[in-house]
């Protein structure tokens, strides 16, 4: 089954994020859908990284905190949410405000608990695992990643202009 | 994206050209395993051309580290940009790896 329309961060029925309000016009700048293969990641994070550059936002934004935390989130939802099902696709939303970019990665499982992946990958306990970075990374690089689960499994990363 | 593996003095050195990341981790890792494999012990990584790494990529160069130590070998990076370094301050691999800030540098005293 392929992921219904999710709703729009500060429209009705859709989450509330804190950030949108009626008065700030959002647009959606992209609203993609990929397969679940992780090479996929690559090429729709580059898309998204080139629609960054002309919004100017600061250099970091589009060259670290957009491209990593998006692969990560891509990466999540092809891996944990779907288990990398080719039957099976996450679709990606970018809105667009004065004031923020939010990311909406939907997919078409459950996802995992993020909230669960509660230790720091930089302790010394754990600096030296393999993995395990994903989901700190998402938070050191956005200003705010919520997770929702009805209707779909939704993550939402937001990133303040 | 590509990795390159060449030979320099008895250091291979491997380029990255492009991202490091869940979709091509696995490549670098077989590449470098194989020239262990074969009796390499020292590894460089040059960052020089490299666009973003993700959690994915860090774990495979955490990965690839313990390996080459455990054959007896050493696994350095050089040529950071400053995205690629304050990724690494984040996660404090900056702790885990000698990092130098070029590929001469990094090869002095290997």
């Amino acid at each position: 089954m392929r992921p219904a329309g999710v709703p729009r961060a500060g429209t009705p029925g859709a989450p509330d994020d804190g950030l949108f309000d009626p008065v700030t016009p959002s647009y959606v700048a992209l609203d993609v859908e990929i397969p679940s293969d992780v090479r996929q990641i690559e090429p729709i994070v580059a898309l998204v990284t080139e629609h960054c550059k002309s919004l100017h936002l600061p250099k970091r934004q589009c060259s670290l905190n957009i491209p990593v935390a998006l692969s990560e989130a891509l990466s999540n939802a092809i891996i944990s949410g779907n288990n990398e099902d080719p039957r099976k696709h996450v679709r990606l939303r970018a809105t667009v405000s004065d004031r923020a970019l939010v990311f909406d990665i939907v997919d078409e499982g459950n996802g995992f608990d993020m909230a669960a992946v509660s230790h720091d990958p930089t302790t010394s306990q754990y600096v030296g695992r393999e993995d395990g970075r994903g989901v700190f990374l998402m938070h050191k690089l956005m200003d705010r990643v919520q997770q929702f689960r009805e209707p779909q499994h939704v993550v939402r990363m937001t990133l303040n202009r | 994206m590509s990795f390159t593996l060449k030979k320099q003095g008895d250091v291979v050195v491997v380029d990255v050209e492009g991202q490091l990341i869940v979709g091509n981790r696995q490549e670098l890792k077989q590449k470098v395993l194989d020239d262990l494999e074969k009796g390499e012990r020292k590894f460089l990584i040059d960052f020089a051309q490299t666009g973003y790494i993700d959690s994915s990529g860090l774990g495979v160069l955490v990965s690839l580290s313990k390996k080459i130590r455990e054959h007896g070998g050493e696994l350095r990076l050089a040529d950071l940009n400053d995205d690629l370094q304050t990724l690494f301050e984040l996660t404090k691999l900056d702790t885990l790896f000698q990092i130098s800030e070029t590929r001469e540098r990094a090869l002095e005293g290997f």
